[in-house]
Parts: structure tokens; C-alpha cells; sequence
């Protein structure tokens, strides 16, 4: 029962949130220079004086200012982010053609970062002063202050370049002709380079977080009473300190999956990853506002699901969120 | 100042300090170390570095001193980063501040108002902001600005309630002082240091992202800076490692030293003088 | 036949604290089934022995010299698989703060079944059995529903007891019990007292109970040790510790504690200084949209009188609404309704600017000396802000500040100082200095003695004793030390639920107490002895 109200509530807010963000960028869009006609035709040569034309009347920019607004964010709300006149094809359609590659290439990064930066922030807190922690608290520390996209060339550099080890161009390899597992095989080959530099940030996130809140709950009572009863160390760290480390730590990932939808844009640019991050760089060059702003209000979208689902995992694991009246 | 000593204590604070001075110097005395700025084609192109004299970093793809660009590209980093941080934290903490403060309906509202801009993911919308407004060293000062203040309205919140808890502001209010005396004298002061903290990092921050803006082509066409430098080079990586390579490791210093002292500050200011030894 | 002895046992500091040794050279034994109570203030070391014997010393303290006994080794010097075997199964221990000492995302019966597996006792199906019988033999309403529950749905003394059942579960041979009931209420505490002496007797363990109430001490000791700094100041059984203390400390700390001695209430019958009339403040908590509201009556209809010069005891436990009561009089919470009267102006009507010019008739003297002074401010400006605020020149109030100072046994020097730079009791005097500043017509001290030690309680009541007399000063005083109330007031206010069920002058409620939520609370407060006019 109280699940299905506090997902509903949360599903109310997420609408909200998305209007919101819908209105926002009808703003932005008179706030750029220029007929905001003209803004989201792109740039002079790519639409011709009738396609203007059409989108005034579309939006109405000869009616009253709400009537507009009404307008935009009733066509967003029935999904009709507008039409790329770059690409020729309407926004959603060029959207959802590229979203796979981004949904894989974050939820791997996603993984890889949580995983990792959750045991590495375990073993540096279980050896804390010593040489271990200081190792991996230094690399985290490296990590946290280095650019994505400088990582990820880097890496093309290194891995790529100058190993051949791995691919450092695109999703899968072009015109191999590769079927079924071959094929899988060949873009977890593609994978590996871009989610690992996209999820070290995040890892070294993760990690000082997970060490932090480890060395905070193992200084509470609850731990002292473990101890009182004679369990041995490592259920203790297991069963009582790292299940309540966690929850700082859940929070932080849902916080920080706006960050990573972020970052996707840069490491799909440079490993050149078919998603809606390449995308929106694609139509910064081209100045195609509409599928800026489309990309723009799809990442928002999935960070809203992404957090409805963090929220979803912190209630299964802390009891006290739900119950308490 | 105790808390200076605990400071100098530190050996990475101390590390980051002196790196930080460094950049700072030279950011300062860029237009000295080279008059004829960073622009200027001063070589033919893909010089290795080490080959020429005078050139130790080579030349970019079109015979630029590629040292020249770094040091100039010092003294944007630090000024985004700085000017974006202090008017993130002009907005952020009068925000958190009244919330934190007058608690029920304000506190609803602004806290509504930061969790809409947490949710949206913050480097799309500075993307968005700088390609609408035309990249120039303001708008992309400015986009940085907002989508970095929610996090310290909630730290400014979070704090201010705490302290305004403490039973010092009951006997402040009881002493017949108004709201707005009790928030300036109260309780804000001793809600600086974790704003200091944090202040220091999202510096750190905003230097990466304004970096990686640059790198994007949305950095302002007029001004030489790291992530530019570096974006110029992506497509020609396989050839000239050199000019991604260096403006890289300055970022990676500059914003590892802004982050080891927001850690040494603190360590300092949060010593663990927890009530131990009491029985 | 003993089942612990401590020989020579010393506890070395780390380098840097205020003394060298936490506990030094302190010998004594405990025998089966006898429960000795180690007593003293905070600082006294007296928990570090205990965290010694379960092997659990903060990092940086370290056993220093001395050896314990128990089961026929010197369990300070086992390896630490050993100790981890003892502990929990032979030696048991449950801690002050019920609140935390439990893990909150792990439910009842599986925290108490861990003791099992830990030491690797019973199958998996027969643990759950087990923890079913311990939570029934402490006492817990519904088992069924309690072994499935999380500590976040029981009440502090609930936790409490379901710490005890951790620690019975392998029937230890000794249980270390630090301040069990510290931080529970009264009438509660009683409970888990009993309940400590019934097990004791079923089970015939040995305790170790360590408190700093000799109240306590009177309910449940056989032989007591008193500690000061570390060391052993006087040892004996209950009643000759009780009632024939040798050490002067033990002397001083009996004397320190408010007897069950009622005094005669002084006659007063002037003007009054506070009228509250059916005052009333309900809080709704957890209301939202898909969630039911819940109201909670702070304060329900509760109507009192204050003369000039007397004392009101505000007692009650906690959530009996009585701090709210304290506070909606100085209007830090604003009442639904219903009149505060004093000195003719109506509290509780006022508005915004109005009230803040007439702040300054109520004062408030605070709880926790820690939080009670801003730490970025000197003395002089805690006591002259607000003089200034309500108009007084600043020069005079400074004089005044320094004035205060003496008075309240700080010198007038104090005031250039920081409070860091002073001790708990000590920051309470400055508390009451700053209250005397804005010369009120009433000042409402909420459990202002609560958190200091009892010799410095002590202190700190003879200092408001002899102001009241000074100034005749009206004073609402709000505790939930039932002991305390006594000492200092003339009339005691019983609070339970919001509401106030039994006023009178302290001796009529005290000897001949008319509500039976009054007759509860006397009955538990430990060392009993009331009921006995002073002579």
C-alpha cells in the first residue's frame, strides 16, 4: 500500500518535473537570439522560407504569448519534440534511434562505477591509514580530478593507438557482416573503452563515498553491540556496517545519474558511440536547436526514471522509509 | 591560528596549495611570458615538443605555441572557475539560508525549486544554455553558475537547520533580536566552514566543466583555454599525441590541487575532537 | 567463590588526554550471582573497565598493567578469537542508548538469533524458537509481532529490553550492564530494574552495573564501588556505602543527591507572575498526500498559576508536553489557543513586533550547556545583546554583564572569555546570568540541571536557591528528576499526555499524592524513601 502511493506520488512528480522542464525550454527558445522560428529551423540554408513559415504558424508566434507556450508544451506532452530539419526526420524518431546505445553504454558505465567504487571504498576503509587505503584513495582522488573526454582519449591513445588492443572508434565494427553472438561479442568489444572512462569519475565517486560512510557507521553503537555478541569481523563489516554504509550511498548514485547522462555526451563524442550524447554534439555543429532541446529533455526524462528507481531500491533496503506514519 | 597549523599539517593540502600558487602565477604573468598571446603562429605546425628551441610543448596544427596556450588557458580556468563558484554560492546560499531558516512553506518551495534543477542532468543543461545564449566567457560563467548552486542551497539548509536548532538561537530570539539578526549573526556564521569546503571543490568542478564545454566547441572563440586546446586536437590524436596530452595533465593538476586543499580545509576545520576518552 | 577478579588493573590514555590512566590500580571481585554496582560522575573511568573485559577499549586506550580473572584466565591477555568466544556467550553486555544500539535495518528476532550463530549454537530453524522464548521472557508484548519487527517500531525501553534478551541468550556467567537506564524514562527504568533482579535471580549471573545514580544503586546493588579519576575512592557493600560513607567524595556525592526529605513549602500569596489559561497546542505530524496525518496533543487544555517569588516544578516524562508547555510560555512555539498572562500582557497574542519588544519578561535558562551559547561569541556580548536590543545603553549593560558575572560566581573578568573555555557548570551559570540580564518578570529553566553531574547539580540548584532569594525571582522549573523538583520548589505541576493532572504544594503531592499517574512516578523513581517530611 505504501509502495503504490509513494510510487504514484512519485509518478506525479515526475510529470510535474517534466513540464516543467518543457516550459523551461520554451523560455530558452525565446531567449536565444533571434525569431525563435528561425532558432529552431537551424541554421540559415537548412530550412527554406516556407518550412519558416509553417513552424510560425505552428507555434503561433503571431498569437499571445501563453497561447504559444500552451502550444510547445502541449506538442511535447504528446510527444512531438519537432522536426530535425538537419537530419530530416522528426526529433523522437531520431531519438529513439540512438537511445539503445546510450542506455547500454550509461547502465554499463553505471555498474562498473558502483560495483567497483563500492569494493575498492570497502577495502580502503577495512585497511584505513595503511598502504592499501592510501593507494586507492590517491587513485580515487586522480580519477575524481580527471576530464572525462581527456580519459577517454587517453585511452583510445593508449588501448587503441598504440596497443591495438581494443576498438577506439564507433559501436560495432562497420560492414563485418557479424550475426547474433559474434555481433554481441563485437560491441561488448566496442563497450569496454567508453563505459570504463565514462564510469571512472563515477567510481572514484562512489568509492570516497562508500570509505566515508563505512568508517562513520562502524564508529556507531549498533557495531559496538555486534561486537558485544562475538561475531567475527568480517560479518560484522558485512552484515551491520556495510549494509547501513550503503545508504549514503544509494542516495548519492540516484543524485548522480544526472552527471552521467551528462558524460555520456562527451565519451560518445569521442569514442564516436551512436547515441543521443553524439547527437546532441552533432547538433550543437549544425545548431539544430530542436534535437538539442529534444536530447536535453529526453536525459531529463531518464534521470527521472533512473531516480523513481533508486528511491525504489533505498525503500527495500532501509524498513524505516514507509512504514513511518 | 590553530586551524591554519592543522592545515599546514597536511602534506597533500600543502602539495595542492603549492600547485594551485604555481598556477596562479602563471596565469598571472601570462601576458608577460608571452606578448604576442596565445594565437599567434609562431612555427609550422606538429612540432614535436623537445625538437625546438623555445618551443618545449611543439606547435599545434597551426604552428601555435602550444606552451603559450596553456599558460593563457590558466587564467580561464581559474576565472570561470572562481566567478561561476561565487555567484553559484549568491544564489545558493541566500536560498538555502531562508529554507533552512523559516522551514514550512518557504522551505517547501525553494527546496522543490533546487530538487527540480538536481534532477536535470547539469552538464546537458549548461550545454543547453551556452549553445541558446551564444558561447561567451559570460554565458558559459553564468550556465556554470546554474547548474551548480543546488548543492549548496541543501548543504546551506541542512546546516542552517541544524543550527538554528541549537539552543543559542532560542535565547538569541528570547533576547528580542529580529529573524533577520539572528539568520546574518546567529546562525550563518557558524554555517561557514563546510560552505568554505564545498566552495573549494565546486572550483574544482567548474573548471572541469568548463573544460569540458571547451572541448565541445561551446567554449568562446576569442579565448585560448585548456579544454578548447584539447577538442582542436581530438581528430588528430593519432599523429600528434602531444597537443591533448599536455593541456590534459594541467587540468588534472590544477583541479587535483583545488581538490586536495577543499580536503586539507577539511580535515582542519572537522578535526575528529569527537567527546572521546570520556567514560 | 568469585566469577570475576580484577587484580591490579590499570588503563593507560593515549598520549594527549587529560590524564594518563583512564583506570589505575583499581582490585575487585564480583561473585555469582551478586550484582556490584560501579559508581561515579563522567570521566570517572568507570565504563572503561568493562570495555577492557569484553575486549572492546576505544583505539589508543590499551590495558596497561593488572589482569583479570574469569573462567580461570586472564581474559585481558586471550587472543582475540578467545575474547571473540567469551563475549556474548560466557560474558554478555547491553549498553546506555537503547536509541542506536541496535541495528536499524535488521529486524528484532534476527539480531537477537545472530548471538546463536556467532557462537555457532542450534540450527537455523531452532534460533528463531529461541529468540521467541528470550523476547517472551523479557517481556515484550507480542512476540510474534516483536521478532519481526525493526527497532525503529519499539520504544526506547522496548529496545532495551530486547538488548537484554541478546545478552541472556547464551545464559552468561556475568552481565555488564553500562547505564542501562540512563536514558530512559522513570517509570520506565523501574521496569527494567526489576526486570534486571528477576533475572538475575532466575538465572543467579553476576552483574556488573555501572551508573552514576545512587538512586539506582540503592534499587538493585549488593556491593557497590565508588570511583574518582580512575580510582578506587570507596568500596563496601550497599548498605554500608549508602548509609555509612567513608570517603569524603562519597559523602559529597550522597549529599549532593536531592533525599527523598520534602521540605515545608513557604507560604506564597502575592500578585502572579505567570496566569496560563486553557492552553492548548496540537501537533500534526506525517501528514501528506497519500499519508495519514497523526495529532498529537502537545499541551491540552492546561491552565496554571505562578505567584511572584515562587517556584513551580514542572515534572512529567518524556512527552508529557511539558517542555512544550515551557516554551509556548516564552512563545518559541506559538499555542492554538488559550491565554499566557504575564505581568498583564498576553503572551500568546501578540504579534510578530510586539512580542519582540516584549521578549524580555520571560526568560529562559536552557538544557544543554554545550548548544546554549553561540560559540563565535565572547560572554559579554551572550549577556548584553539582548539588553541592547531592548534599549538599554550599551556601557551600562556592560557594567551589568560584569555585575552578573560576580553574582552568578563566574568574576567579572569572565566576560572577555569564549564559552569553550568553560566547564558544563559553569556554562549553566552564564545561561542564568544571561536570563538575570533581561531583568524578567519569570524565567523557565527546562531541565537545566539535567545534563550536569550530580555534584555540580548540586551547585548549580544552590545557586538558583540563593538567587531567588536575592531577587525574588518566579521561576517555572521543568524537570523529569522528580528528586530534583523537590529540592528546589514550591509547588509541583504533574504533566502526563499534555495534560496536567495533578498541582499542589510540593509536601501535599509528595506525601499524599491524589492521581495514580502521580503515584507511579514516585513509586519509580529509585532509592525510593518519600513519604517522609523533613524535620
Amino acid at each position: 500500500m505504501a509502495i503504490a502511493g509513494a510510487i504514484l506520488s512519485r509518478l506525479l512528480k515526475a510529470a510535474i518535473t517534466l513540464l516543467a522542464i518543457a516550459i523551461l525550454n520554451f523560455f530558452l527558445v525565446h531567449a536565444a537570439p533571434g525569431d525563435p522560428a528561425a532558432v529552431l529551423a537551424g541554421e540559415a540554408g537548412a530550412a527554406d522560407e516556407q518550412m519558416i513559415a509553417d513552424l510560425r504558424a505552428q507555434f503561433g508566434l503571431d498569437q499571445p504569448f501563453y497561447v504559444q507556450l500552451a502550444r510547445y508544451v502541449g506538442n511535447i506532452v504528446t510527444l512531438d519534440l519537432g522536426y530535425s530539419f538537419r537530419q530530416g526526420q522528426p526529433v523522437l524518431e531520431l531519438i529513439l534511434e540512438r537511445l539503445p546505445a546510450t542506455l547500454i553504454l550509461t547502465l554499463t558505465a553505471f555498474w562498473i562505477s558502483l560495483v567497483a567504487g563500492v569494493a575498492l571504498g570497502v577495502a580502503a576503509s577495512a585497511r584505513v591509514g595503511k598502504f592499501t587505503d592510501t593507494l586507492i584513495t590517491g587513485t580515487a582522488l586522480l580519477f575524481y580530478a580527471t576530464p572525462l573526454y581527456w580519459a577517454a582519449l587517453m585511452a583510445v591513445l593508449v588501448f587503441s593507438v598504440q596497443l591495438g588492443w581494443l576498438p577506439g572508434f564507433g559501436y560495432e565494427t562497420v560492414g563485418s557482416g557479424f550475426g547474433g553472438l559474434a555481433r554481441a561479442l563485437d560491441i561488448l568489444k566496442h563497450l569496454i573503452l567508453p563505459a570504463l572512462t565514462l564510469g571512472l569519475f563515477f567510481m572514484a565517486v562512489y568509492m570516497r563515498m562508500t570509505r566515508a560512510s563505512m568508517l562513520e557507521v562502524a564508529q556507531q553503537d549498533f557495531v559496538k553491540t555486534a561486537r558485544a555478541k562475538g561475531l567475527n569481523p568480517a560479518t560484522i563489516r558485512r552484515r551491520h556496517i556495510l549494509r547501513n554504509a550503503l545508504l549514503p550511498v544509494v542516495t548519492l548514485a540516484g543524485l548522480q545519474a544526472g552527471q552521467l547522462v551528462g558524460g555520456a555526451v562527451l565519451t560518445e563524442t569521442v569514442f564516436a558511440w551512436p547515441g543521443i550524447g553524439r547527437l546532441m554534439f552533432e547538433s550543437l555543429a549544425a545548431r539544430d536547436y530542436n534535437t538539442i532541446l529534444g536530447v536535453f529533455l529526453v536525459s531529463a526524462a531518464m534521470v527521472i526514471v533512473f531516480n523513481i528507481l533508486t528511491d525504489l531500491v533505498y525503500r527495500l533496503i532501509d524498513p524505516r522509509i514507509g512504514h513511518k506514519a | 591560528m590553530t586551524l591554519w597549523k592543522r592545515f599546514l599539517t597536511n602534506r597533500g593540502a600543502l602539495l595542492g596549495l603549492a600547485i594551485l600558487i604555481a598556477v596562479i602565477a602563471v596565469a598571472l604573468l601570462a601576458p608577460v611570458l608571452y606578448p604576442r598571446g596565445p594565437w599567434a603562429m609562431v612555427q609550422r605546425p606538429f612540432l614535436v615538443p623537445f625538437s625546438t628551441d623555445g618551443l618545449p610543448l611543439g606547435t599545434d596544427t597551426l604552428g601555435r605555441d602550444v606552451l603559450a596556450g596553456l599558460v593563457y588557458g590558466a587564467r580561464v580556468s581559474l576565472l570561470v572557475g572562481l566567478v561561476s563558484t561565487l555567484m553559484a554560492l549568491l544564489i545558493g546560499v541566500p536560498l538555502g539560508a531562508l529554507a533552512g531558516f523559516y522551514g514550512k512553506w518557504v522551505d517547501e518551495g525553494a527546496m522543490r525549486f533546487t530538487e527540480f534543477f538536481q534532477t536535470i542532468p547539469n552538464f546537458a543543461l549548461a550545454i543547453v544554455l551556452v549553445a541558446i545564449l551564444e558561447p561567451t566567457l559570460t554565458s558559459i560563467t553564468i550556465a556554470i553558475a546554474i547548474v551548480s548552486w543546488p548543492p549548496v542551497a541543501r548543504l546551506v539548509r541542512a546546516e542552517v537547520m541544524s543550527v538554528t536548532k541549537r539552543e543559542y538561537v532560542d535565547a538569541a530570539r528570547l533576547a528580542g533580536l529580529s529573524n533577520l539578526s539572528i539568520l546574518v549573526r546567529q546562525v550563518l556564521p557558524n554555517t561557514v566552514s563546510p560552505i568554505i569546503v564545498m566552495a573549494s571543490l565546486m572550483v574544482a568542478t567548474a573548471i572541469l566543466l568548463e573544460s569540458s564545454l571547451s572541448f565541445l566547441g561551446l567554449g568562446d572563440p576569442n579565448i585560448m583555454s585548456w579544454g578548447f586546446q584539447i577538442g582542436a586536437a581530438r581528430t588528430v590524436i593519432r599523429s600528434a599525441w602531444w597537443l591533448s596530452f599536455f593541456p590534459g595533465v594541467a587540468i588534472v593538476l590544477t583541479v587535483l590541487a583545488l581538490n586536495l586543499i577543499g580536503e586539507g580545509l577539511n580535515d582542519a576545520l572537522n578535526p575528529h575532537l569527537s567527546r572521546k576518552g570520556r567514560s | 567463590m568469585s566469577v570475576l577478579k580484577i587484580s591490579d588493573l590499570s588503563i593507560a590514555l593515549p598520549k594527549g588526554a587529560d590524564r594518563e590512566h583512564a583506570v589505575s590500580q583499581c582490585s575487585y571481585e564480583i561473585g555469582a550471582g551478586e550484582i556490584l554496582c560501579v559508581v561515579g560522575e563522567s570521566g570517572s573511568g568507570k565504563s572503561m573497565t568493562a570495555n577492557a573485559l569484553m575486549g572492546l577499549l576505544p583505539e589508543g586506550v590499551r590495558v596497561d598493567h593488572g589482569t583479570a580473572e574469569f573462567g580461570g584466565k586472564d581474559i585481558l591477555r586471550v587472543s582475540e578469537a578467545e575474547q571473540r568466544a567469551l563475549r556474548g556467550d560466557r560474558i554478555a553486555m547491553i549498553f546506555q542508548e537503547p536509541m542506536t544500539a541496535l541495528n536499524p535495518l535488521m529486524r528484532i528476532g534476527d539480531q537477537i538469533a545472530e548471538v546463536y550463530e556467532a557462537h555457532n549454537r542450534h540450527r537455523p530453524a531452532e534460533r528463531r524458537e529461541k529468540a521467541l522464548e528470550l523476547i517472551r521472557e523479557v517481556q515484550l508484548p507480542d512476540p510474534e509481532k516483536i521478532i519481526r519487527a525493526y527497532p525503529f517500531q519499539l520504544s526506547g525501553g522496548q529496545r532495551q529490553r530486547a538488548m537484554i534478551a541478546m545478552a541472556l541468550a547464551l545464559e552468561p556467567e556475568l552481565l555488564i550492564a553500562d547505564e542501562p537506564t540512563t536514558a530512559l524514562d522513570v517509570t520506565t527504568q523501574a521496569q527494567i530494574l526489576k526486570l534486571i533482579l528477576d533475572l538475575r535471580e532466575k538465572h543467579g549471573m553476576a552483574v556488573m552495573f555501572i551508573t552514576h545514580d545512587f538512586g539506582v544503586v540503592a534499587e538493585i546493588a549488593d556491593r557497590v564501588i565508588v570511583m574518582r579519576y580512575g580510582e578506587i575512592v570507596e568500596r563496601g557493600t550497599a548498605a554500608e556505602v549508602l548509609e555509612n560513607p567513608q570517603h569524603d567524595y562519597t559523602r559529597r556525592l550522597l549529599d549532593a543527591i536531592p533525599t527523598g526529605m520534602v521540605p515545608q513549602s513557604v507560604e506564597v500569596a502575592k500578585a502572579p507572575a505567570l496566569e496560563i489559561r486553557h492552553l492548548k497546542k496540537t501537533y500534526n505530524t506525517g501528514g501528506g498526500l497519500f499519508r495519514e496525518a497523526r495529532a498529537v496533543r502537545a499541551i491540552d487544555d492546561v491552565s496554571l498559576t505562578i505567584s511572584r517569588g515562587e517556584v513551580l516544578g514542572l515534572v512529567g516524562e518524556s512527552g508529557s508536553g511539558k517542555s512544550t508547555l515551557g516554551r509556548a510560555v516564552v512563545r518559541l512555539v506559538t499555542p492554538d489557543s488559550g491565554s499566557v498572562m504575564v505581568g498583564g500582557t498576553d503572551m500568546a497574542a501578540l504579534n510578530d513586533s510586539e512580542l519582540r519588544a516584549a521578549r524580555h519578561k520571560v526568560q529562559m535558562v536552557f538544557q544543554d550547556p554545550y548548544a546554549s551559547l553561540n560559540p563565535r561569541h565572547r560572554v559579554m556580548r551572550a549577556l548584553t545583546d539582548g539588553p541592547i536590543a531592548k534599549g538599554v545603553p550599551k556601557a551600562q549593560a556592560r557594567d551589568r554583564a560584569r555585575e552578573l558575572m560576580e553574582t552568578v560566581g563566574l568574576g567579572a573578568d569572565a566576560v572577555d572569555r569564549f564559552p569553550h573555555e568553560f566547564s558544563g557548570g559553569q556554562r549553566q551559570r552564564i545561561g542564568i546570568a544571561r536570563a538575570l540580564a533581561m531583568d524578567p518578570e519569570l524565567i523557565i529553566a527546562d531541565e537545566a540541571v539535567s545534563a550536569l553531574d550530580v555534584s555540580i547539580q548540586a551547585q548549580v540548584l544552590d545557586l538558583l536557591r540563593d538567587l531567588r532569594q536575592r531577587f525574588d525571582l518566579s521561576i517555572l522549573f521543568i524537570t523529569h528528576d522528580l528528586r530534583v523538583g523537590a529540592q528546589l520548589c514550591d509547588r509541583i505541576a504533574v504533566m502526563q499526555k499534555g495534560k496536567l493532572v495533578e498541582i499542589g504544594p510540593v509536601s501535599e503531592v509528595f506525601l499524599n499524592p491524589q492521581h495514580d499517574y502521580t503515584r507511579t512516578l514516585l513509586d519509580a523513581v529509585p532509592g525510593g524513601g518519600w513519604g517522609q517530611a523533613a524535620e
